[in-house]
Order: structure tokens, then C-alpha cells, then sequence
């Protein structure tokens, strides 16, 4: 007990220095078995540890924590809001859920010469994010961004084994990444180079001052483009689609609910906590440039996903259509609007996560996640299928799930500014969703299975982290006080506004 | 190899001295420019020397891989331990002056450590990505994709 209360002021930099470490020694162990359960038991105290400082946050406000004892802003703080505390909780939750769920799915879809390497690689991921989403550096968020970056091209690649076509996806997303990244680090730079200073917070005081400046403008559109393509906002998402296809089930999972979601949050921050919001190429940019595009990618992505035939892609672009919903909501620019951007974060974790999961258990089963594979499943998995349908009743936004408050404060966003027919797109794009959701309910229920497919239904170690997130699905869409009242937070902290 | 002399003797010549350059680039990093990584690409430069000359059979019995893979995350493991270690001692994460009686000295033990580490993981890491390379034997064939 004493150790534990001792670590707790340094609960910031355990958070990503434990999944850090853990890397190396998950390397070291070799065997699979091992490394997985190694690599489960730091996820599992990764999200014991952010659940705490997101409880620390909203109990006594922001924390801070400066690195080596450097002050801030010379040194790196991490700083923790309730923005990052809720992107924190999801990744490591979503981290801790994957990987209790990952052994049999890796076991059946990654080579034995690379499994333990495939934990490792997940372990520099969650440590990439979690830095990402906690650090209060700009250069900071780069290092942990390329940190990510580079293990998630390799989560993507180990789908080789399956499917060759893997390498040709994970290298066109790191060459899409690195391009982001550049993007994203020459902003940085140019405004380093302006105003002398990489502490975001100082940033904050610095830039707004200078937004008629040349420089700052052209640090705003690097900045805004680098990371518009890590979170795939239309129309940088190309990569995306063959990104999710191809990588293993579980990295798939793992991915899709966490990985552009940091991206997003980071494009959050860059926004609203290094430049102002209301002024004017900002203003502009918000109106005529984010907003459009959000708009067209959720309305172009969804009709996509319903001639898809390949379920993991079909939710890929259904996740384009998803990371639409989130920027459209602070491209309003209104408290409002961001908190429905970062309720729908935190929601839209929760629904790819489950059912990418499920899909992870038809292609353990099955082999095959096609619109011909899942024929008749139904009635031969009757839990995964009842998972998936529930997670597909979310992305539509039935009520009693958390797509359902999502896209209620959504439309109540769009309303509050008198943007009605935005209220409708929405509304629409909901209904479109109907339709491959349906394609798959009617696939899987109301088709016969191909003649001579027996399959049982997918292990317990899979259904129970699959079912868990189903759960959160409904508990979160019941119960969206906690979930709405971070978001809050969160929304005023970075806007700035007093509660 | 057998016939190229010239060369054979001249890296012998300098591949010594391209060490000890690296080991002094190392150990200068806590006062001067340099540190852990650019010593960990210099020895990685003169282990690639050998091996050019030398072939990489030969490179990888002096260097193996399966020990350079034990090495990279060491070093890594190092850094991260040092970190551990000042927060064990009161501290906050890497805050060097805890490591020793005074700051100054806390200071140059700490760079003195963590830049050891990471000159192991970059001597490993570029050494392996040389050596994987190196070693590729066969072009890819068509039906492979």
C-alpha cells in the first residue's frame, strides 16, 4: 500500500513509461504464451492507472507533471484535462480489451516466428498513444505520434500471413503516415520558429497574438493537413480501408478504436488549445474547409460502405463516415459541437471495438468475413452474431446505445446554430447506415448457410472481451451521464470557457 | 574478397579507430555535442565496414544477431531504468539530480548512463537492419504476392 501511494504523484509518467518498458522485456520473453500474458497485465494496468487520473481530473482539476524535474516550458510536462483524461480511459480500455481477448485470434491468424514480436509491437502502440494523448510538448506529441505510427504499420503488416496483400496496404500507410507526420512536425517547427516555445500551453499564450502572421498561417495548414491525414478525415483517408482489411482482427480492433481517435484529439488541441478558434482564417477554415469535408465524408464514405462486401472493409469506411461525424462536430466551433465531437470519441471507440471484435471471432471460426462468409451465422454463432448486430445498432444510433447519444447532441449542436440542414445530412447519413447494417443482419439471419459449413461458436476468452465492450455499448447509451459531463468538461477546458 | 588488398588493409586500418572514435563521441556526451546515438551509428558504421570487406558471415560471427537482438532492447531498458531508478530515489521521472549526493555529479551520471544505453540499442539496431538486409538471399518471386 505504501508503494502504491508513493507512486501515485507519478501516475502521469507511469502511464506511458510502463507500456514503454514493458515493450522491451515483452521482446525478450519470445514465447508467445508469455508475451501475451505480459502484455495483457500491463494494458490491464494501464487503464487501472488512467481510470485513477481520470478520477484525479475531475476531482481537483488539471495535473501536471514536468519530466527529469525541468520546469515547464522549458522542460516536457505532460498535462492532463479532461480532454485527454477520457481519450486516455478509451485507449487503454479499449488496449486491456483487445488484448485479453487477442491469444486465440493471434494464434490463428499470425505465424508462430512473429507472435511474440506482434505483442510488442502492441505494447509501442499503446505506449505511442497513451504519450500522444498525455504529453504537453508539441515536439513531444510528434516523438509519441511516429512512436505509434511505426508500430502500427507493423500491427498492419503482420496480416501478411493471412492475406500478401497486408504489405502492400501497411506501405502505403506509412507512406500516407510519414507524409502526415512531416506535415505535422513542419507546422511545429514554424511555430517554434515564431514564437520559440514547444510547451502547448505556452503556445496557447503566443499564437493567438500573432494570427495574422504569414508563418502562423502556414504552421495552421501543415498542421491541420499532417494530422487530417492520420485521423483519414475525407479525402486522406485512402489509406485506411486497405489498412483495416488486411491487418490481423486484432489489430484491426485495437487500431480503428484508438488510433485516429488520438489523431483527433490531437487535432482538438492544436485548434482549440494552440490557436483561437474565432479568428479569422481559423474561422474560415472551420466553415469553409473542415466542415464541408466532414459533411461529404461522412454522406460519400457511408454509401461506400454499403456496396462493400468484405465486412472488415465495409466497417473501415463506415469509420471514415464515423471520424466525419467527429470533426463536423468541433468545426462548429461551440461548446456544444465539441462536446458531442469528444462524446462521440469515446462512443465510437466503444462500437468499432466490439465489432471488430466479433468479425475477429467470425474469421476464427469462418476464415473468411465476407458478406458470403457470415451467410447463416446467425444461427452458428449466435453470440457473435448478436454482439455484431448490437455494435451495429449502435453505429445507426438506435436508442439505449451510445450512437443514440452521440448523435443526439450531435443534431442538438447543429440545431442550437441554426444549421438545420446539417441536423438533416446527419440524420440521413443514420439512415443510410440502416442499410449496411441490414445487408449483414440479412446476410447472417435470413440466408442459409453455404452446404457443409459446420462452425461452432467462437471460445469464451473471445466472447467474454467482445460482450464487454457490447456491454459498455449499452451502459453508456443508458446511463451518458459520466460520459456527458467529461465531455463537458472537457469542451469548456478547451474552449476555454468558464464553467 | 581475397583479391582486394588495398581494401582489405585499409579497413583494417581504420575500422580500430572508427571505434574508438564512436567510443569517444559516446563518452563526451555529457559535456559536449554527441551522445548515445550518434556513437551507436559510428561503431554501426565501422561493424558494416567489417562486413562489406568481409562478407557478412564472417560479420555475423563476431556480431551475431541473436545477441544484437538481446542488445537493442537493453539499451532501451537502460534508459528506462535510470528513469525508474530517480523515482524510486524521491524524485520525478529521469531527474538526474537524484541519482547522487550533488546535481552536478547526479547530472553526469545519468547522461553518462541513459546515452550508454542508447548508443547499445542504435550499434544493434543499425547492425541488424544492415545485416537483415545483407542477408536477403533471393529476390522475391512473382507468385509470392
Amino acid at each position: 500500500m505504501s508503494t502504491l501511494s508513493a507512486a501515485l504523484p507519478h501516475l502521469p509518467i507511469l502511464q506511458v513509461v510502463v507500456p514503454l518498458i514493458s515493450a522491451p522485456i515483452c521482446f525478450l520473453l519470445q514465447r508467445a504464451g508469455l508475451a501475451w500474458a505480459f502484455s495483457t497485465l500491463v494494458s490491464w494496468l494501464a487503464f487501472a492507472t488512467s481510470v485513477m487520473l481520470l478520477r484525479a481530473v475531475m476531482a481537483d482539476g488539471t495535473i501536471h507533471y514536468e519530466i527529469g524535474g525541468w520546469a515547464a516550458p522549458w522542460g516536457i510536462e505532460y498535462v492532463i484535462d479532461a480532454a485527454n483524461a477520457i481519450v486516455l480511459v478509451i485507449v487503454s480500455g479499449i488496449g486491456a480489451a483487445v488484448s485479453s481477448y487477442a491469444p486465440r485470434s493471434v494464434l490463428a491468424e499470425i505465424p508462430a516466428s512473429q507472435r511474440g514480436l506482434y505483442y510488442t509491437a502492441y505494447l509501442l502502440c499503446l505506449a505511442g498513444l497513451l504519450g500522444v494523448t498525455i504529453t504537453g510538448d508539441a515536439f513531444n506529441v510528434f516523438v509519441f505520434l511516429e512512436i505509434t505510427s511505426l508500430s502500427s504499420y507493423v500491427l498492419v503488416a503482420a496480416g501478411a500471413g493471412l492475406d500478401r496483400r497486408a504489405l502492400t496496404a501497411a506501405y502505403n500507410y506509412l507512406v500516407m503516415g510519414t507524409v502526415g507526420a512531416t506535415f505535422f512536425v513542419i507546422g511545429v517547427g514554424l511555430l517554434y520558429m515564431v514564437t520559440g516555445t514547444l510547451n502547448i500551453a505556452d503556445l496557447h499564450e503566443r499564437v493567438p497574438p500573432l494570427l495574422d502572421n504569414r508563418t502562423v498561417h502556414v504552421a495552421f495548414a501543415f498542421i491541420v493537413v499532417g494530422l487530417g491525414l492520420k485521423l483519414a478525415l475525407f479525402p486522406l483517408h485512402t489509406w485506411l480501408p486497405n489498412a483495416y482489411t488486411y491487418a490481423p482482427s486484432t489489430g484491426t480492433a485495437f487500431l480503428a478504436a484508438t488510433s485516429t481517435k488520438v489523431s483527433v484529439y490531437v487535432l482538438l488541441r492544436f485548434l482549440f488549445g494552440v490557436f483561437a478558434p474565432t479568428s479569422g482564417l481559423m474561422a474560415l477554415t472551420m466553415d469553409y474547409v473542415l466542415l464541408p469535408l466532414a459533411v461529404i465524408g461522412m454522406m460519400a464514405a457511408t454509401v461506400a460502405a454499403i456496396y462493400q462486401y468484405n465486412l472488415k472493409r465495409l466497417l473501415a469506411y463506415s469509420s471514415v463516415a464515423q471520424l466525419g461525424y467527429m470533426v463536423l462536430g468541433f468545426a462548429y466551433g461551440s461548446v456544444d459541437g465539441l462536446t458531442a465531437a469528444v462524446l462521440h470519441l469515446f462512443n465510437h471507440a466503444l462500437m468499432k471495438g466490439a465489432l471488430f471484435l466479433a468479425l475477429g471471432c467470425v474469421m476464427l471460426r469462418v476464415g473468411d468475413v465476407t458478406m458470403h462468409g457470415v451467410r447463416g451465422l446467425g444461427r452458428q454463432m449466435p453470440w457473435t452474431m448478436a454482439a455484431f448486430v448490437a455494435g451495429g445498432l449502435s453505429l445507426i444510433g438506435v436508442p439505449l446505445t451510445v450512437g443514440f447519444i452521440s448523435k443526439w447532441y450531435l443534431v442538438g449542436a447543429a440545431l442550437e446554430d441554426g444549421r438545420w440542414w446539417i441536423a438533416a445530412l446527419i440524420l440521413a447519413s443514420s439512415l443510410l447506415a440502416v442499410i449496411y447494417v441490414w445487408k449483414v443482419v440479412e446476410a447472417a439471419y435470413l440466408r442459409e448457410p453455404p452446404a457443409g459449413r459446420t462452425v461452432r461458436e467462437a471460445p469464451l476468452s473471445m466472447l467474454v472481451p467482445t460482450w464487454i465492450l457490447v456491454l459498455a455499448n449499452i451502459w453508456f447509451g443508458v446511463d451518458a451521464e459520466l460520459t456527458v459531463s467529461v465531455a463537458r468538461t472537457a469542451a469548456m477546458g478547451l474552449l476555454g470557457v468558464a464553467p | 574478397m581475397r583479391h582486394h588488398l588495398v581494401l582489405r588493409v585499409v579497413s583494417k586500418l581504420l575500422i580500430p579507430f572508427i571505434i574508438l572514435y564512436g567510443l569517444y563521441v559516446q563518452f563526451h556526451g555529457d559535456f559536449s555535442p554527441g551522445g548515445g546515438f550518434q556513437a551507436g551509428v559510428i561503431v554501426a558504421a565501422a561493424i558494416i565496414l567489417y562486413a562489406l570487406i568481409f562478407g557478412t558471415e564472417r560479420a555475423k560471427q563476431v556480431f551475431k544477431p541473436q545477441a544484437l537482438m538481446v542488445l537493442a532492447p537493453v539499451g532501451v531498458m537502460i534508459f528506462a531504468l535510470v528513469g525508474y531508478y530517480a523515482m524510486a530515489m524521491g524524485g520525478a521521472y529521469l531527474d538526474y539530480d537524484w541519482l547522487a549526493g550533488d546535481d552536478t555529479t547526479g547530472q553526469h551520471i545519468g547522461i553518462i548512463t541513459v546515452e550508454f544505453g542508447v548508443g547499445l540499442t542504435v550499434t544493434a539496431v543499425m547492425t541488424l537492419i544492415f545485416l537483415a538486409y545483407a542477408g536477403r538471399t533471393h529476390e522475391i518471386d512473382d507468385d509470392d504476392w
